[in-house]
C-alpha cells in the first residue's frame, strides 16, 4: 500500500468512526443509521459523492464494511435488499442521470424501497433479449404491458429494475429499453411461483397497462441490452461472491461442522472425496477474493461468470455430499409449507432444502450453459453460436 | 490480507524471464532433452542463474542474494511451467538454497554465496516424490573418518549438481550435509524418465567425504526446503496450465472442420471455458500459497497443501485437454503437448500427490479421518 493509499484508508477509518460516534449502531433505527451512513458517502465509496460515495477506488469498500460490521451495524439495504444492493445500485450508479442517482440510491440504501427485478418471461429465459413485455411511448410516459416470471422477492418489492420492449421492428437487441419501475402503482399483478422446495421465492408479475414515467428510464431509448448486461455481469459477481469471504463459510461449514461433531458419520470412503470439496471450496473463496482485489475500479466485466459457475457446481456437489452424509437424518425434510420468505436462507435449514434449493444455482442468473457461452465468447475470443435471429427485426423471429 | 495479484516487479521479472525462455529455449529445443544422449542446457541455465539473477532471489542480501521472496520465485516457476524449462531451478535454488538457508550453519555460507551468484548448482539428496511431512531416511554416516554411505533414489537435479545437499541419519538425528558432486565415493546414475525435462538420478555414497551445515537437528530446515518446494511447484503447474490453455485456444480459433472453426462449437468451447475457470482458480491457490510462504503467515502450510491439491490436477487436465482437442497432432512426438503433458503428470507426484496433500490437510483443519 503507498502513501497515498494509506491517507486514504486513515481518512475512510476516521469518517468511519465519526458516523459511529455519531449513530451508535445499538440504539439507532437501522434505516437512519443507513441515511446517515449514507449521507456520509460510506455507502459505496466508489460512487460519486452525493451518491452515497466519495469518488474512491472500489476496493477501499471492504475497509468499511468489515469496520462496520465489526461495530453491529446493519448490512447495507437493511439486509433483505440483494437485488437492490448488488444488481440496482450498480446499474443505477453506471447508466443513471445524476438526477436519477439522487432519487433511487438514497432510499435503495435505507431499505425504504426494497428492488426486484423484472426480466425473465416465459418465452425468454436464456434468450433475455427476446423478451416481449411491450413498452409504448405516452406523452411523458410509457405504458407497459407483459408478463415477467422468476420475479425473487416481487411481493416486498417498492421498486423493479425492468427490461421492456420499445421498438419491435428493429433487431431484437436494438429494440430494448431499461426502466426504473414503481411496483405500488396500478397494473401490477404479483403472484407468487411455488418452487420444488415448497416456498415461493419467486412470483409471476403481470403487467396491465403499468404507467412508468420517462424520467425513470435509464440509458437511452433502445439501448436497454447494455444496461442490463451491467446489472447481469454485477448480478453473477453477486452470486459467485456466495462462495464466502472466510474460509468454511455456508455449505462446506455445515458439513465439515457435522464431520467434526458427530464421529459416527465419518467413514474412510468418504473421507477423501469431503477433502475434494473442501479444497475446492477454499479454492473457490481464493479466487472470488482474487476477483474483488482485481475489481479495484469500474465495473465487472464478463469474469463474475466463472465464479458463478463454480459457486453452482460447488453447492450442488456438497449438499449433495451432505445428504449422503446423514444417512437417516437425510431422508427426512424439514418443512414443506407454502411460505414467500424474504431471503435465501441457505444455512438456516436443514440438509433436504440445502440439497434441492441448491438445483437452482446453475439455473438462475444465467444457466451454466449460457454463461459457458459467455466465457468462451466474451473471454476467449472464440467465434459465437450460429444465431438466426441476430439481423431479423424482433416482430419477424419465429417465437 | 494476502495480495493474490503480480506487482509491478514482479511482472517486469516475469518478462525477462520469459524473453529468454523464448529466445533460449524455445520447444524445439526443449525436445531434445528426450534424445539418446541428452541435449547440454547449461547454457540456459548459465543465464537464468548468472545473467538474470534468478537463483539469489531467496537468497539474503548479505550473503549475496536478491533478498526477495517466495513470490517472485513463483513467478519465475510460472514461466519455467510455461516453458517446461529444463532448468534446476527447483532443485537448486528452492530446496537445495531454502535447506542450506535453514539449516544456518555458518560452514555453508560460501556455497550459498555461490548458489546466489550462480556460479554453483546444488541438489537436495532426497527423492523428488517426497511429501514435506514425510520422515526422510537419511544416508548413514559411518563413523567420522569414513564418510557417507547408503543410496538415494530419484533425486531432481543431481546429474547438473556441483554440491549434494545430504540429509545424513546422526547419532542426535537428522542432520545436513554437503558433498563435493565430485568427490570420491559419490556416484550418480541418471534414470530414464516419464519427464526428461526435469532430470533425476540416483545417488550413491560409498564413504564419500561430507562437511555438516549447522550443528542443529536438520529436521525443520529440509521440512522447510519441502514446503516452500511444494508451495512453489503450484506456480509451475499453474504455468503449465496457462500454456494449455493459451495454446489450444489458439488451436481450437484457427483449426477448421465442417466449414468451421472447430472453437464455435459447444462441444469444444464449453471445454475451454470449463479449463478457463480451473486455470483461474489454480491462479489463486498458486498466489496464495506464493504470498503465504514469503510472508512465513500462520496459514502458509494450509495454503500449500491446497494448492498442490488443487493445481496438480489442474495441470494434468489442461495438458490432457491440450493432447485430446488437438486431436491427431496432440499425439504427435513433434508438437510440443506432450513435454507439457509429462512434466504435469511427474509434477503431480513431486512432494507427494494430491491423494496425499488432502490427507495431510485433513489433519491441519481438524478433518480427521475417523
Amino acid at each position: 500500500m503507498g502513501t497515498d493509499e494509506q491517507d486514504i484508508a486513515r481518512d475512510l477509518r476516521a469518517r468511519t468512526q465519526t458516523l459511529l460516534d455519531e449513530h451508535d449502531p445499538a440504539s439507532s433505527d437501522p434505516p437512519q443509521f443507513l441515511a446517515a451512513r449514507f449521507d456520509a458517502g460510506l455507502a459505496w465509496v466508489h460512487f460519486p459523492r452525493g451518491c452515497g460515495g466519495l469518488d474512491l477506488p472500489r476496493s477501499f469498500q471492504s475497509q468499511v464494511e468489515s469496520d462496520l460490521a465489526a461495530a453491529g451495524a446493519p448490512p447495507g439495504g437493511g439486509g433483505r435488499n440483494g437485488i437492490g444492493m448488488g444488481m440496482a445500485a450498480p446499474t443505477i450508479a453506471a447508466f443513471g442521470t445524476a438526477e436519477q442517482q439522487r432519487k433511487f440510491l438514497r432510499p435503495l440504501f435505507t431499505g425504504e424501497h426494497i428492488y426486484c427485478q423484472l426480466f425473465s418471461e416465459p418465452g425468454a429465459g436464456s434468450d433475455l433479449a427476446g423478451v416481449a413485455t411491450r413498452a409504448v411511448r405516452d406523452g411523458d410516459d410509457w405504458i407497459v404491458n407483459g408478463q415477467k416470471v422468476w420475479t425473487s422477492g416481487a411481493q416486498n418489492a417498492q421498486m423493479a429494475i425492468l427490461v421492456a420492449r420499445t421498438d419491435p421492428t428493429v433487431p431484437k437487441h436494438q429494440g430494448l429499453t431499461y426502466f426504473v419501475c414503481d411496483m405500488t402503482v396500478g397494473g401490477v399483478d404479483v403472484r407468487p411461483l411455488r418452487q420444488i422446495t415448497g416456498e415461493a421465492e419467486f412470483n409471476e408479475v403481470f403487467l396491465t397497462d403499468v404507467r412508468v414515467p420517462d424520467a425513470n428510464r435509464l440509458g437511452p431509448e433502445g439501448g436497454g441490452w447494455k444496461v442490463a448486461t451491467t446489472t447481469l455481469n454485477n448480478e453473477r459477481v453477486a452470486i459467485g461472491s456466495m462462495a464466502g469471504i472466510t474460509r468454511e463459510t455456508g455449505m462446506i461449514g455445515k458439513v465439515a461442522q457435522a464431520w467434526r461433531a458427530e464421529p459416527q458419520l465419518r467413514n474412510p470412503a468418504m473421507h477423501d472425496e469431503l477433502m475434494q470439496l473442501w479444497v475446492e471450496a477454499e479454492v473457490a473463496r481464493l479466487t472470488g477474493l482474487r476477483l474483488r482485489q482485481r475489481l479495484t475500479a469500474g465495473q465487472p466485466g464478463p469474469e463474475g461468470a466463472g465464479m458463478k459457475v463454480t459457486f453452482a457446481r460447488l453447492a450442488q456437489a456438497i449438499s449433495g455430499f451432505e445428504i449422503e452424509l446423514h444417512p437417516e437424518s437425510g431422508l427426512r425434510y424439514d418443512d414443506w409449507t407454502m411460505r414467500q420468505p424474504d431471503v435465501v436462507d441457505f444455512t438456516g435449514r436443514e440438509p433436504g432444502y440445502r440439497y434441492l434449493r441448491a438445483r437452482g444455482n446453475s439455473i438462475e442468473g444465467g444457466t451454466s450453459e449460457i454463461l459457458h457461452n459467455t466465457i468462451a465468447e466474451r473471454i476467449l475470443g472464440l467465434p459465437p453460436e450460429h444465431r438466426v435471429d441476430k439481423e431479423l427485426a424482433w416482430k419477424d423471429l419465429d417465437r | 490480507m494476502s495480495d493474490l495479484l503480480y506487482s509491478d516487479t514482479e511482472e517486469a521479472l516475469r518478462d525477462s524471464v520469459r524473453r529468454l525462455f523464448a529466445d533460449r529455449c524455445p520447444p524445439e529445443s526443449v525436445m531434445r532433452a528426450y534424445d539418446p544422449a541428452p541435449h547440454d542446457f547449461s547454457d540456459v541455465w548459465h543465464a537464468l542463474a548468472a545473467d538474470l539473477g534468478m537463483t539469489g532471489l531467496l537468497v539474503p542480501e548479505d550473503l549475496g542474494g536478491a533478498g526477495a521472496s517466495a513470490r517472485e520465485a513463483a513467478v519465475v516457476m510460472e514461466e519455467i511451467g510455461r516453458a517446461v524449462a529444463p532448468v534446476p531451478f527447483l532443485s537448486s535454488a528452492v530446496l537445495a538454497t531454502v535447506a542450506l538457508l535453514q539449516a544456518a550453519g555458518t560452514e555453508a555460507a560460501e556455497t550459498v554465496k555461490g548458489l546466489a551468484a550462480g556460479s554453483l548448482t546444488a541438489a537436495l539428496a532426497v527423492p523428488l516424490s517426497t511429501a514435506p511431512d514425510d520422515a526422510v531416511a537419511g544416508v548413514a554416516v559411518s563413523g567420522s573418518a569414513s564418510g557417507l554411505t547408503g543410496r538415494v533414489t530419484s533425486v531432481a537435479g543431481a546429474s547438473d549438481a556441483d554440491v549434494l545437499v545430504v540429509p545424513v541419519t546422526g547419532p542426535d538425528g537428522l542432520e545436513l550435509h554437503t558433498v563435493s558432486r565430485d568427490a570420491a565415493g559419490v556416484d550418480v546414475s541418471p534414470v530414464l524418465t516419464l519427464d526428461m525435462t526435469r532430470p533425476l538420478a540416483n545417488v550413491e555414497f560409498s564413504s564419500a567425504a561430507s562437511s555438516r551445515v549447522g550443528d542443529a537437528r536438520a529436521e525443520d530446515a529440509l521440512r522447510a526446503a519441502l514446503e516452500t518446494g511444494a508451495a512453489l511447484l503450484a506456480s509451475e503447474q499453474l504455468g503449465i496450465a496457462q500454456w494449455c490453455l493459451d495454446t489450444t485456444l489458439a488451436y481450437a480459433k484457427q483449426r477448421k472442420q465442417f466449414g468451421r472453426a472447430i472453437g464455435s462449437y459447444q462441444a469444444i468451447k464449453h471445454r475451454l471455458a470449463d479449463l478457463w475457470i480451473e486455470v483461474n482458480s489454480a491462479a489463486a491457490a498458486a498466489r496464495y500459497a506464493a504470498d503465504t510462504c514469503a510472508r512465513r503467515d500462520d496459514d502458509a502450510r494450509i495454503g500449500a497443501a491446497v494448492a498442490q491439491a488443487y493445481c496438480s490436477g489442474a495441470a494434468v487436465h489442461a495438458a490432457e485437454e491440450c493432447v485430446q482437442l488437438h486431436g491427431g497432432i496432440g499425439m504427435t512426438w513433434e508438437y510440443p503437448a506432450h513435454l507439457y503433458l509429462k512434466r504435469a503428470k511427474s509434477d503431480q507426484l513431486a512432494f507427494g500427490t494430491p491423494y496425499r496433500h488432502r490427507a495431510r490437510l485433513a489433519d491441519l483443519v481438524d478433518l480427521p479421518v475417523s
